[in-house]
């Protein structure tokens, strides 16, 4: 498995894909700070980008790298290694070497800008694990597809399709609920819901680290009751490890079955 | 020629004798009098009684005659919350220089580091007073100026505490430079007409910095307001300026830089609005001009609640607030015109400054907050950014006429 997630990694090191993502991150770090160079502004302008971005990145780029290396998949299949262990050692190569473009790529401009001298290393850390985690759950993700669905223009849409349901439809769905269920308590409800998708949680979890949580008024005071508390912050991980987990599982499951 | 002469001498000498005739007496361990209130006792009106350093226990000193208290430094007055310590009726008088603490709390009387009653052109400057219930409380008073003094305590419930500066009843006084932290209102004034309050710093109080209730004709300026409950409520009065003032960081679940409460006829010029939850909340008031001010990342800059008509917003900055605007009903009075937006992204092919397309202040998301507070929780999402794109393409939701229809391309009076 080790073998195989090395080979991925390099391979993706060596690929063009990886470096155009990672001069992304580089040059939007860049720019960002350059037109504003407080360090905790641009760590808020990040926040969006990085909460809609990367599941976008990640999942689309899953998708083409399952297919593009299905000849090689299927070679190695043909070699006596465990199922598992070949899909595992994939899945970590393309989800580590994403994240370590989104890392270095974030990481050296705001070196650069003196991160470690402010005060808000702490939301930026935060940041990076969150962007990491939305990285390894949106290629699961884009593996279970495309192990559902050998046409590519197929897995293409279902994965653009994936990507709008969560990080648009969703919210516009729990913003009507709000509206038309305003008469009941729906703080419990709305913690739930938040919590349900990998993007809203991870939302909700920076926001509430940056002082603009005061503005969420009553719900943003229960949010933050709940998430400020160690017990909140553990159990927001924990629903983030069980949406790494559940695709995984679904995507090993997939792909033990799956005849190629 | 020769007459003037002779009644300048003559003044002279009247004024010499006059000055001759008030004496100054001193207060300390080792002096005549030990205690203020000896000294006071035996004073006449005019006289100067000098405090030397020391620390003096006493409450309840009675100044009923035109004398000057002055404090030397170190002069600690110590009520040991015993209840209000001096307590002036008398006109002409001065109290400059002295450190008063411990004044004690009631929840019957309003108890003060310095009480003034009926009284006129009196002078409370360079005090120091620490630890109070109420710090100066002014009644039924007119022409008096208080100055330079440092007031704090530490509040920490509405109901146990008191104010910094409180005036009831009160016309044409100056309040000027003091420090007001820590109390329940910083600066309070009920009934004030014809007063002046510059260049104070009111911080960390936990209702307002300062509170106008019933009070007509007054203004307010260059001074700050920081970390208070709200910044500054004005409340059902009219024609008050406020200019050059600071409200910046009155941040909390229910903070405001400025509330406003039944006003009319008011100027709101030149201010800096920075991080406020709310910069100004706008409750029933009428006739008021905005002009030059500076909201800067707040929560909301301006929030509308009903009834407000024909208020005026010219050339003012809004810069990166989460909102800029948020409005109550669909019917709009208030005229908006040649404001700084810098969430506007129209264009200037022209080159006049003004942008030619117009701007809409209201996004459709903090419409629906308007309606359910709950949907706050999905700030910052991309689909309240899809929703307000299309609202600006197209309004449905949002008032039709509530529009710049002269927005400008480059900020007013840079501050920065």
């Amino acid at each position: 498995m080790f073998k195989i997630f090395k080979y991925s990694t390099y391979d993706l090191l060596r690929s063009r894909w990886s470096y155009v993502y990672f001069s992304f991150y580089l040059i939007l770090g860049f720019v960002l700070l350059f037109l504003n160079s407080d360090v905790s502004k641009a760590v808020i302008t990040i926040m969006n980008i990085i909460v809609i971005l990367t599941p976008l990145i990640a999942i689309i780029f899953g998708v083409m790298y399952y297919y593009n290396t299905k000849e090689f998949t299927e070679l190695l299949l043909a070699q006596p290694i465990k199922r598992s262990k070949i899909l595992i050692g994939q899945y970590l190569g393309l989800s580590v070497s994403l994240s370590l473009s989104l890392i270095v790529g974030l990481g050296i401009p705001f070196a650069v800008y003196g991160l470690f001298m402010s005060m808000v290393i702490f939301d930026f850390f935060l940041l990076l694990v969150v962007g990491g985690f939305l990285n390894f759950i949106f290629v699961a993700l884009a593996f279970i597809i495309t192990l559902y669905n050998e046409n590519r223009i197929k897995g293409f849409g279902y994965a653009i399709l994936v990507w709008l349901l969560l990080a648009v439809v969703y919210d516009g769905v729990f913003m009507i609920i709000l509206i038309i269920f305003k008469e009941y308590p729906l703080d419990t409800f709305s913690l739930v819901v938040t919590m349900l998708n990998p993007i809203d949680l991870s939302r909700i979890l920076i926001l509430l680290e940056l002082d603009i949580s005061v503005l969420l008024g009553y719900t943003g005071a229960v949010f933050k009751k709940f998430f400020g508390t160690g017990m909140g912050m553990l159990s927001s991980l924990t629903v983030m490890f069980v949406w790494l987990i559940i695709p995984i599982l679904l995507m090993i499951r997939k792909f033990n079955k799956k005849d190629f | 020629m020769l007459i003037n002469r002779y009644l300048l001498i003559i003044s002279l000498l009247f004024y010499t004798v006059l000055y001759s005739a008030a004496s100054t007496t001193e207060v300390c361990e080792s002096c005549d009098y030990n205690s203020i209130q000896d000294a006071v006792d035996n004073a006449i009106s005019g006289d100067t009684i000098i405090i030397k350093a020391g620390v003096y226990k006493e409450f309840a000193i009675r100044i009923e005659k035109e004398i000057h208290l002055i404090g030397e430094e170190n002069s600690i007055i110590d009520g040991e919350n015993n209840g209000t310590i001096i307590n002036v009726s008398a006109e002409n008088f001065s109290i400059k220089g002295l450190t008063i603490k411990n004044v004690g709390i009631s929840y019957t009387k309003d108890y003060a580091a310095i009480l003034v009653s009926r009284s006129k052109y009196f002078t409370i400057e360079n005090n120091i007073l620490r630890n109070v219930f109420f710090g100066i409380l002014i009644e039924k008073s007119k022409y008096g100026l208080i100055r330079n003094n440092d007031i704090s305590s530490s509040a920490t419930h509405e109901a146990s505490s008191g104010n910094g500066v409180h005036l009831w009843h009160c016309s044409r006084m100056r309040i000027e430079q003091n420090k007001v932290s820590n109390l329940r209102d910083g600066i309070y004034l009920e009934f004030v007409e014809n007063s002046s309050i510059s260049n104070n710093e009111s911080s960390d109080n936990i209702r307002y910095g300062l509170h106008f209730m019933f009070s007509n004709n007054d203004e307010y300026f260059k001074n700050e307001f920081r970390n208070n409950g709200a910044g500054v409520a004005v409340m059902f009065s009219k024609i008050i300026k406020m200019h050059h003032n600071t409200f910046h960081l009155n941040w909390g679940p229910a903070s405001y830089g400025l509330l406003l409460k039944e006003i009319t006829d008011a100027d709101i010029e030149n201010n800096l609005f920075e991080k406020n939850t709310i910069g100004i909340n706008i409750d029933g008031c009428s006739r008021i001009n905005y002009t030059n001010n500076h909201f800067v990342q707040n929560g909301w800059a301006i929030k509308f609640h009903g009834g407000c008509y024909e208020n005026i917003f010219e050339l003012n900055n809004f810069i990166h607030n989460s909102f800029d605007l948020s409005y109550s009903s669909r019917l709009n009075d208030n005229k908006f015109e040649g404001n700084y937006w810098s969430d506007y992204n129209g264009y200037d092919l022209d080159k006049d400054g003004i942008g030619d397309v117009p701007y809409r202040p209201v996004r459709l998301f903090s419409y629906v907050v308007n309606k359910t507070p709950e949907t706050l929780v999905l700030l910052r999402s991309l689909f309240v950014d899809i929703i307000n794109f299309s609202e600006k393409v197209s309004p449905v939701f949002t008032p039709e006429n509530l529009i710049d229809n002269k927005p400008i391309m480059i900020r007013i009076n840079d501050r920065n």
